[in-house]
């Protein structure tokens, strides 16, 4: 008998309204914003991923983007500027059997965080990664981001910004993710279905979600025109083929700074362990959950003293 | 120690990529051993072991003379010397004025061609097996100990091999004219003894205590614990995690705990800088956790392999916003062992983050201890932890969320709310390294405020008054109650200092000494009352600052016209003599004339 009742538990009856947390309802993004539909997306998704809130561990970093922990209900975990990932697959690997989010911001995921989100990546951990990429700082009032397009004008870069943007998808690929998408805002309906992807994804999967900014990055307006990749036939290729997906990233990143917003699915892999999995294979991880062993009356703890008199003596 | 005695050792090593002038000691007595003690008696000198090093124009200097030059100040009066004439050139050695050296201070010196015996029966480097062999001749010790160790190590024709190195050594040794004075003591053990590093006293408390995560990046001294915990974990069921950076160690540790794993990350010095903000997230968010800070000479790189007790200040304020955590500094490996565990239970029955601050000196420092010391039960309890039981009758808001963070919690220990863990029924709430309501939702009420913040740092008092009610005390005193002068430190140099007092005893002087390992909270009930007993007191730490005195005055608030500092920050720890000699000269006034040490003066004096 599991520690863990909620999860997976197909007796309960589940509705998207379940996510909306009493305490805060509404949500508090200005008017306009694209936060407001990866919320929304996220609790679409839910039903039909047949999750409950008690067996959802969401885990954000800081910013607007953070907030969404505020106006989702479920176990929630509001952790540092940039350090939802550290956070996040530690609980996945003391409890595979959790649903672990984590959500973020581009400054967030891709600035501070970048050398979580390269390595979580790499590693392949078994959960879905939000990025509410907007291309600005938002929370801190319009400063400069590590996705901003090069020329960017702010209070921190007065003369424009002389660096290149970070391209999200390529990045991902590079380091090793097995699922890498790209929702917007302006499409609710593919948001939802790619967040339903990603987290059914044994794997770690990155979904790059811009989500306009309308009181800081008035440039980026609304996201579009927009094009469904999977939709359209000038990008017709296999999302499970590593190369085909690196030139369409490529395409979509250099587009999306001349007034053309390509979203859906770049990369699928699949068949690859996830790697808790692979922990597991070789012996590195038990392969019941961690967390239900210490709810467990019946568990035998090894003891040191024997380690000591066979080892130290 | 398998021939009943009392083992301590203390290793030496250059942070360097190859070669340098590595070396160990060892201390054995037939009672309990408690410093690396004052000077050698028996150096057995093997030389540079690659061999090859550049002499010409070398920036560390004659590294194949070292292993003679550099110990020649701490070779006792009637020492011994045994060096591998197969190794030094006989025109070295003359420059190195071996001879006369020798003659002043009555050495007694056996060169042996270590590596021509090495080579007869095996390979050169084997030697050391060779230089093993003589020693046991010279000082008295039959073999079989060491054939023991060799059988149970090797295998096959290497075991084989040593074996007649060693036995071929000895049987040379036999031979010479011995002209020293020195032979091993008798001892005999009661019981079976271990021989544990400081860096075993930490994991193995923490594996006793339900620590099945860790997660961690290399950096000396820290990753002798790190290892240890990663090559056993995967047998203990458990996980651990080499990670990107510090940043995600001291996160991850956050995530496991969270999910209900009784976890632990640490680093050295330089890398716990960057585990600041995950411990305060701890504070805020009310994560149990265990981190271990192991101090190396700072700042910055400083000396990686060289100790120091320079990062008090570091593990007590580090991090934004007033600290509420609990730090102990272990002295020697039983302590390591117990307040690891302590650390545990107690961050998990309050949920804050609870630290071991150690140094290079205990990290790898070996000594032996009775195996029924570690002889008792686990404690993989969680701690303030709800099942899904007790979770249906815990407090929740209206819309069922579950209240994680009440003002005024009912639990056993106030000011603690009894946590829930993901995947509970009815457990779910939100944790933020914003203030919060009593839900966990972000809150900038000032009521609220000013409540949450009093009741979070309301726990380290419910701690303290535990720690004070509790039989055994984390302070450890040493020499006579109604001594009329006092030396007080923390963490490894206590034991030192211990030393210190009994050579002071015997010299007619009147003291004792205590060794502090509360650091927050600081206990000051124990401190103040030994502080007022004695007339004047030298606090006794390794690093520039006095933090340690620094931290008495701070807590205590009066006290400074008695405290005097004894400082080393050299790289090295103390001799029992550096200490008795401060004391001595210090006592009524007196202003020493420190080599290695600094000494300054009461305020006021």
């Amino acid at each position: 008998m599991s520690a863990f009742s909620a999860i997976d538990d197909e007796e309960q009856e589940i509705d998207q309204n379940d996510f909306t947390p009493g305490i805060e309802p509404q949500a508090t993004w200005c008017p306009g914003c694209g936060d407001f539909a990866v919320l929304k997306a996220l609790k679409g998704a839910m039903p039909e991923l047949g999750r409950t809130p008690d067996e959802v561990l969401l885990v954000t970093g800081i910013g607007c983007s953070g907030k969404l922990n505020s106006y989702f209900e479920c176990y929630g975990y509001h952790s540092l500027h940039g350090r939802s990932l550290p956070v996040a697959r530690a609980a996945k690997l003391a409890n595979p059997g959790l649903e672990v989010i984590a959500a973020g911001g581009d400054g967030d995921g891709y600035g501070i965080g970048g050398n979580h989100f390269m390595h979580t990546a790499r590693e392949n951990h078994d959960m879905a990664y939000i990025v509410f990429n907007n291309e600005i700082f938002g929370l801190t009032k319009g400063q400069t981001s590590p996705t901003s397009p090069k020329g960017h004008k702010s209070k921190t870069q007065p003369h424009g910004s002389a660096k290149d943007p970070v391209r999200p998808l390529t990045l991902a690929l590079s380091s090793g993710a097995s699922y890498i998408a790209r929702a917007a805002a302006v499409n609710p309906r593919q948001a939802k279905n790619i967040l339903i992807e990603a987290i059914e994804h044994d794997g770690f999967a990155h979904v790059d979600f811009l989500t306009q900014c309308p009181t800081w990055n008035k440039d980026a307006k609304q996201y579009i025109p927009y094009t469904d990749i999977q939709d359209s036939d000038e990008y017709d290729f296999d999302t499970s083929d590593r190369r085909e997906a690196a030139d369409v990233m490529y395409e979509a990143e250099t587009k999306i700074h001349e007034g053309e917003v390509l979203t859906g699915r770049f990369y699928q892999e699949t068949g690859r362990p996830s790697y808790g999995q692979e922990k597991r294979a070789i012996g590195e991880a038990p392969d019941q959950p961690l967390a239900e062993r210490y709810f467990d009356e019946d568990a035998e703890w090894e003891r040191a003293v024997d380690d000591i008199a066979a080892h130290h003596t | 120690m398998r021939s009943g005695l009392h083992i301590y050792t203390h290793r030496h090593y250059p942070s360097r990529i190859r070669g340098g002038h590595t070396y160990v000691e060892v201390r054995a007595g037939d009672e309990p051993v408690r410093s690396r003690g004052n000077g050698f008696d028996f150096l057995l000198c093997l030389g540079d072991s690659f061999g090859r090093s550049e002499t010409e124009g070398a920036f560390y200097g004659n590294e194949e003379l070292k292993p003679l030059t550099e110990q020649f100040d701490e070779l006792n009066e009637g020492g011994v010397i045994v060096y591998d004439s197969g190794q030094f050139d006989e025109a070295d050695i003359a420059r190195t004025e071996l001879a006369e050296r020798a003659e002043e201070n009555d050495w007694h010196v056996y060169p042996v061609d270590l590596r021509s015996i090495a080579r007869e029966h095996g390979r050169a480097i084997m030697r050391n097996t060779a230089g093993v062999g003589v020693t046991a001749a010279l000082i008295g010790q039959d073999l079989s100990g060491f054939e023991e160790l060799l059988k149970e190590s090797m295998s096959g024709e290497m075991m084989e091999a040593n074996l007649n190195v060693l036995q071929d050594a000895y049987e040379r040794a036999q031979e010479f004219d011995m002209s020293h004075d020195i032979t091993l003591p008798e001892g005999s053990h009661e019981e079976q003894h271990a021989m544990l590093t400081g860096s075993d006293g930490i994991a193995y408390g923490a594996l006793d205590s339900g620590c099945r995560f860790i997660s961690g990046y290399p950096m000396t001294p820290w990753t002798d614990v790190f290892s240890i915990m990663s090559q056993k974990l995967p047998k203990y069921g458990g996980i651990s995690e080499q990670v990107e950076d510090e940043i995600a160690a001291a996160t991850l540790a956050l995530g496991a705990s969270h999910a209900g794993v009784k976890a632990m990350s640490g680093s050295a010095g330089g890398g716990f800088a960057l585990m600041s903000e995950a411990l305060g997230l701890a504070e805020m968010t009310e994560t149990p956790i265990v981190y271990i800070e192991a101090m190396r000479a700072g700042p910055s790189t400083g000396m990686p392999t060289k100790t120091e007790q320079g990062d008090l200040e570091h593990v007590l304020y580090s991090s934004q916003g007033d600290s509420c955590r609990i730090v102990f500094a272990p002295a020697n490996v039983r302590e390591m062992y117990e307040q690891t565990r302590l650390a545990f239970e107690l961050a998990y029955d309050y949920h804050l983050p609870a630290l071991v601050v150690y140094d290079q000196k205990l990290e790898g420092e070996l000594r032996s201890v009775p195996v029924s010391f570690f002889d008792r039960e686990p404690d993989p309890d969680l701690g303030a932890t709800l099942t899904e039981e007790e979770l249906r009758d815990a407090a929740h808001d209206a819309s069922g969320k579950f209240k994680r963070f009440q003002h005024y919690p009912d639990g056993e220990r106030e000011g603690v709310n009894p946590r829930s863990i993901p995947g509970q029924k009815g457990g779910r709430f939100l944790a933020t390294g914003n203030e919060s309501s009593p839900t966990g939702h972000i809150s900038e009420d000032t009521v609220n405020r000013k409540r949450q913040m009093e009741r979070r740092m309301g726990k380290l008092e419910s701690v303290s008054a535990e720690l004070d009610e509790r039989e055994a005390s984390n302070q450890a005193t040493y020499g006579d109650d109604d001594a009329a002068y006092g030396i007080l430190t923390w963490g490894s140099t206590q034991d030192t200092a211990f030393e210190a007092v009994d050579t002071l005893d015997d010299a007619g002087h009147s003291v004792k000494a205590m060794g502090v390992s509360d650091l927050m909270p600081f206990p000051d009930r124990e401190v103040t009352e030994f502080l007022e007993s004695v007339s004047e007191c030298l606090v006794v730490e390794m690093n520039a600052s006095g933090q340690f005195r620094g931290l008495v005055q701070r807590e205590l608030g009066q006290f400074g016209p008695k405290l005097s500092s004894l400082l080393k920050f050299n790289g090295e720890p103390y001799r029992s003599e550096e200490v008795v000699a401060v004391f001595e000269e210090s006592i009524d006034g007196g202003q020493p004339d420190a080599q290695n040490v600094k000494y300054v003066p009461a305020t006021g004096d």
